[in-house]
């Protein structure tokens, strides 16, 4: 009886302990996630409030001295008037913010018309050397911007493109990731199935269109959600290949606004993050398959 | 008869292949193919007068101080970077995929990755600013424990600002490094583990005996990865410090930067050459690498 009892107690004590370790566990890994929300809620309550208070918190980091920067989480006086001031008496940003909505679109549209064939002759046909193309798109597509830089530069030259919106879109419609990503989901399709399209007598064109594009969809769109945050926050092409600020999409706007105006800078980031955080969640699935076929695996 | 079948299969299987992925090489051969040949050929001119210089822009180059530190500064950066951030997934994922709780997780750390950089950057000077916020923490750490004193480091203005960057990659790239080794994780045949344990097998050595053997697919795919979004990083050193930032945080990327903006186009077709011929070698070493361990 009693030696049963120090069992059920000694039970107890592995069990508490484990659900100490777990805890602790759990705590570690979420912690860090603070790094995460911190820059957010900063964003969030920097876009409400007031110039005066913003100017108090924050004149320790442009203005220097010994006192340090601080910050409230609810602002004495919040006020909309940032997101008002920027919609609606800032013609500029509308531009920008327009632009960036232009290229992102063109770009996701000219890959989806380019791309995505390629990706299924990639997945589906077995032709002489398709294996040698494919490990030289591998390279493609790892090689970063500013090696790429001075060549497509001097192409968008020759072509008459420099300063023009198509200097940002036709590159990035020929980049080589969304092959990939949508490859992976041509490549789950089971290959039966486009043996007994063809014995129905139906057309290449027509297994492409019927079977491959609702079938591989999953794959079309985790690229079209990567390829959006992508875009959406592409900085070096149009730095490189467009003066004309007027074309500049809005992740080269934010950068030139001064301290001066900071809620404008918060309220500006915020309506450029919005978006993101949109496709974001809509699509967080799709993003997690990308990032996984993106791992080169045949 | 079969041999005539696979034949036509063959001729079917290539015209298709190409048909399909024409206006995509032919893209390809314009925007990124031709170019390059014809940077390869600008690199032994002179820019100006086009006269053939042979490795002379090669030598330019290599002597280059500029060249020299951003090369060290990019390697150094790379050699830190990657095997952290490989270590902290790891870390983070392995505990992961044994919670309930996976998804909100994965979400949390995957975030910054769709956090554009440009409303990054505001957070970034509050933080690590002279008068910042991380000064403002430590200060108080400080003053807490009574070990230090007031902490004026400007982290974006010296050595420090290497770590800024650091910690701004490791930051943006956790999660996705994260997502990468859970499917490595959850790809593991559960009856391996189960049979291991059966066998006496302790949670350690199961984790070292079968879990990361297991994984070396994963280990390749996030190296690769992450190398690439490495040379990303440029963004945010360019909007905290400029063009010109602290000598620890000149990067290769600022140097075609400023050579492409001063028009220096022969020391750039050299760098190009350079750089792309040797990221070719080690994407081509590290697929070999891989290749031999799967057979």
């Amino acid at each position: 009886m009693e030696k049963k009892e120090r069992q059920t107690s000694l039970h107890n004590l592995t069990t508490w302990k484990k659900a100490f370790r777990n805890g602790i566990t759990a705590l570690l890994i979420l912690l860090p996630t603070l790094l995460v929300c911190l820059p957010i809620i900063l964003l969030v309550t920097g876009s409400v409030m007031s110039d005066g208070e913003l100017q108090r918190h924050l004149t320790p980091v442009f203005a220097g001295g010994e006192a340090f920067v601080d910050w409230q989480l609810v602002p004495d006086y919040p006020t909309f008037g940032h997101y008002g001031k920027l919609l609606f008496m800032t013609p500029q940003f509308f531009v920008l913010f327009w632009n960036s909505v232009k290229l992102v679109g063109l770009i996701l549209f000219g890959q989806l018309i380019v791309g995505v064939p390629a990706a299924w002759a990639f997945a589906v046909y077995q032709a002489r050397g398709s294996r040698t193309l494919f490990a030289f798109y591998i390279v493609l597509m790892l090689l970063p911007f500013q090696v790429t830089m001075l060549s497509s530069y001097l192409v968008l030259h020759d072509l008459h493109m420099l300063d023009t919106p198509q200097a940002v879109i036709l590159p990035a419609v020929f980049s080589t990731l969304p092959v990939f990503l949508s490859y992976g989901g041509f490549r789950a399709i089971p290959a039966q199935l486009f043996e007994a399209a063809r014995i129905d007598g139906a057309s290449e064109w027509r297994i492409f269109c019927s079977i491959g594009l609702p079938l591989g969809k999953s794959g079309l769109l985790s690229a079209m959600v990567l390829g959006f945050l992508e875009y959406w926050n592409m900085m070096e092409q149009p730095m490189a290949f467009l003066e004309n600020k007027s074309l500049w999409p809005l992740s080269l706007y934010l950068p030139e606004i001064t301290w001066q105006q900071a809620g404008n800078a918060f309220a500006a980031s915020m309506i450029t993050l919005i978006p993101a955080v949109f496709v974001f969640v809509w699509g967080q699935d799709y993003l997690e398959q990308g990032i996984v076929f993106s791992g080169l695996k045949e | 008869m079969a041999k005539h079948n696979t034949g036509v299969k063959q001729r079917r299987d290539t015209r298709a292949f190409f048909l399909f992925a024409a206006p995509e090489f032919a893209g390809v051969l314009i925007f990124v193919l031709l170019p390059f040949l014809d940077v390869t050929g600008r690199s032994f001119r002179t820019v100006v007068t086009g006269r053939f210089v042979g490795f002379g822009n090669y030598a330019t180059v290599f002597s280059n101080q500029a060249f020299r530190l951003a090369v060290k500064n990019t390697f150094r950066f790379t050699l830190v970077c990657i095997p952290l951030l490989v270590l902290i997934g790891l870390l983070i994922a392995y505990p992961v995929s044994r919670m309930k709780s996976a998804g909100v997780v994965k979400s949390l750390y995957l975030f910054p990755l769709a956090m554009p950089t440009a409303t990054i950057v505001v957070v970034w000077k509050i933080a690590f600013c002279k008068q910042g916020a991380l000064n403002l923490f430590l200060t108080r750490l400080g003053a807490w424990s009574g070990l230090w004193g007031e902490v004026h480091t400007d982290w974006l203005g010296t050595g420090a600002s290497f770590w800024v960057l650091v910690f701004s990659y490791i930051w943006k790239n956790t999660g996705y490094t994260i997502v990468l080794w859970l499917a490595g994780i959850l790809g593991i045949p559960n009856e391996l583990l189960e049979a291991a344990r059966v066998d006496g097998a302790s949670e350690r050595q199961c984790f070292l005996r079968i879990v990361l053997p297991n994984l070396k697919g994963s280990l390749y795919t996030i190296v690769i990865l992450s190398f690439l979004n490495s040379f990303k990083i440029y963004r945010e050193a360019y909007l905290v410090a400029g063009a010109y930032p602290e000598q620890d945080m000149y990067l290769l990327q600022h140097l075609f930067n400023n050579w492409f903006v001063n028009l220096d186009f022969d020391k750039m077709a050299a760098a190009t050459v350079c750089v792309g011929g040797f990221l070719f070698a080690v994407i081509m070493l590290l697929q070999r690498l891989w290749d031999r361990r799967e057979m």
